[in-house]
């Protein structure tokens, strides 16, 4: 099976976040020097341009801002494994994800908006990152 | 802030192809340029101003101008998306006014459909220099389509809009496109399965692409482009056809934002700052040319610019409003828009083009007496990153 596309290195502002994955930590930031949560990862505050941050530790719950389910995709790790859902999850933490929604049986009707969610990982082989998804909590 | 009349689109020309084998996206963009400017009834000389989107060519705008020839005194290569050419436009406005150039030219070429490019369904590649953008978005299968149908989703969810309002959208697109003989042909060429008028039960019938976003709510993938001439008013004098006059512009961008509102595009930025430049508001407009990706993008850029209230764009699209031959509310996508007429991957242009049609009494789905027309692009992904600008267009 054809692997999904993977993040590729070196790209700095997303290393320390996919290198978390391998020991499957959800990590995130926050600025030292206002209340922002900076994500996706960068090494600056989005809102105030700090380069003073944190990273933390995430529960892996949060809620179903809003999602889609893809029925046609022609990409060949995509494009046979039926409909499949992709989504924005808000973190209890206050940060917001695309990712998967998944081990549902049919995503149209299974998955709603505001449903609680936990993180689910699915392995990307020996040794590799992770991609966090999200299954009904 | 009083309406000013300083600077015009005097010139215009859409490559009348959908599916264009054997010439280039250069070619489209220099043929486009020459019947523009013969439109406008001025000569390759005059051209002093390349705006661009930087594609197609090596060094962006320098490139650009060696192939045209032009010997621009000002160059602007702005390039987000979709609604590079209303950004384009506004800035060509702007600087003209201000006596730094007097002739722009803008174009675009592209053959997406000849080149086999799945603008919508592809997917990310996991190819290329890594970027915190591909890196946190490539692995999750985000097709173009479903990053639009997310934003849909969402606005079924908070407002209550129903897949029958949104069919309203493709319905009188399609009844635009059916009067304009380039949109017949495209369709016709690009093997639409039924080219007729189409009801809100045909596309919530239509197969789904990415719920909750059907095929007929889908933009078609064509090849194309275009051109636009604009002047400044001293040049308007010897110009051949009537001008349409740029009255107002402005521009915004929106991410996805940890809490952000999804459903709040750019427009709620850019469109208020347009309007006010040209000291008009959205009930004095008589053509809505927005970009229409998908019907989510035109509902949008409807609420956003103040056409009805935020959240209400359902009920505004289905009371029958959006065709050419009904008051009440500008006319919506008169030459047949994104989802049937012309769609290879970055329409900003052609709402410019068919507003100025409008606005000069040649458009084929004609507003009577229409004064005032919004051309609004959206670029990017709706979902993700995009940005909104409209530009206001004002009959002579």
């Amino acid at each position: 099976m054809t692997m999904r596309p993977q993040p590729r290195f070196p790209e700095p502002d997303t290393q320390p976040f996919w290198d978390a994955t391998k020991e499957k930590k959800l990590i995130y930031q926050t600025c030292d020097d206002c209340p922002e949560v900076i994500f996706y990862p960068r090494a600056h505050c989005t809102k105030c341009g700090s380069l003073n941050n944190t990273w933390n530790d995430s529960k892996g719950l949060g809620t179903v801002y809003t999602f889609s389910v893809v029925m046609q995709s022609r990409h060949p790790a995509f494009k046979d494994i039926g409909p499949y859902a992709v989504a924005y999850v808000d973190l209890d933490e206050g940060f917001r994800i695309m990712t998967n929604v998944i081990n549902v049986d049919d995503p149209v009707n299974d998955i709603k908006i505001g449903m609680r969610v936990k993180l689910a990982w699915l392995d990307q082989g020996e040794g590799e990152i992770a991609l966090p998804m999200f299954e009904p909590a | 802030m009083s309406q000013t009349r300083e600077v015009a689109v005097v010139g215009i020309h859409e490559y009348p192809l959908r599916v264009a084998p054997g010439v280039s996206a250069l070619q489209i963009k220099a043929e486009s340029a020459s019947k523009a400017l013969a439109d406008a009834g001025l000569s390759w000389q005059d051209v002093d101003a390349v705006y661009d989107n930087g594609q197609n060519q090596n060094i962006g705008g320098l490139s650009i101008s060696e192939y045209f020839g032009f010997k621009p005194r000002l160059i602007d290569v702005t390039s987000v998306g979709g609604t590079s050419y209303e950004f384009q436009a506004h800035h060509a406005a702007t600087m003209i006014a201000a006596g730094k150039a007097n002739v722009a030219v803008l174009t675009y070429g592209s053959t997406a459909h000849s080149g086999r490019i799945a603008i919508g369904t592809a997917g990310a590649t996991g190819q290329g220099a890594p970027t915190p953008f591909n890196n946190m978005e490539d692995s999750w299968g985000m097709t173009g389509i479903a990053g639009y149908g997310m934003v849909k989703a969402r606005h079924m969810h908070q407002y209550g809009t129903t897949m029958e309002q949104f069919a309203e959208i493709s319905v009188a697109t399609r009844y635009h496109a059916m009067r304009n003989p380039e949109a017949v042909k495209a369709m016709t060429d690009l093997e639409f399965v039924g080219v007729n008028e189409i009801t809100v039960q045909d596309v919530v019938d239509s197969r789904m692409i990415a719920w909750p976003l059907h095929l007929l709510e889908c933009c078609m993938v064509s090849d194309g482009g275009g051109a636009v001439v604009i002047a400044s008013k001293d040049v308007v004098k010897n110009t051949k056809k009537k001008p349409v006059w740029i009255i107002g512009g402005g521009e915004a961008t929106k991410y996805r934002e940890n809490g952000g509102d999804i459903t709040v595009s750019a427009g709620a930025q850019s469109g208020p700052v347009a309007f006010a430049d040209a000291g008009v508001t959205p009930s004095e407009i008589d053509v809505l040319m927005a970009y229409d990706s998908f019907s989510i993008t035109v509902m949008l850029m409807i609420e956003d610019l103040g056409f009805c209230k935020k959240g209400e764009g359902g009920d505004y699209v289905s009371s029958g409003i959006l065709k050419f031959d009904q008051s009440g509310g500008p006319a919506l996508n008169t030459d047949g828009g994104g989802l049937s007429s012309n769609h290879p991957g970055e329409r900003g242009i052609f709402c410019i083009l068919e507003a100025t049609r409008q606005m000069r009494g040649e458009s084929t789905s004609q507003v009577d007496n229409a004064k005032l027309a919004v051309a609004v692009g959206n670029g990017g992904q709706l979902g993700a990153r995009h940005a909104t600008s409209p530009i206001i267009l004002a009959a002579d």
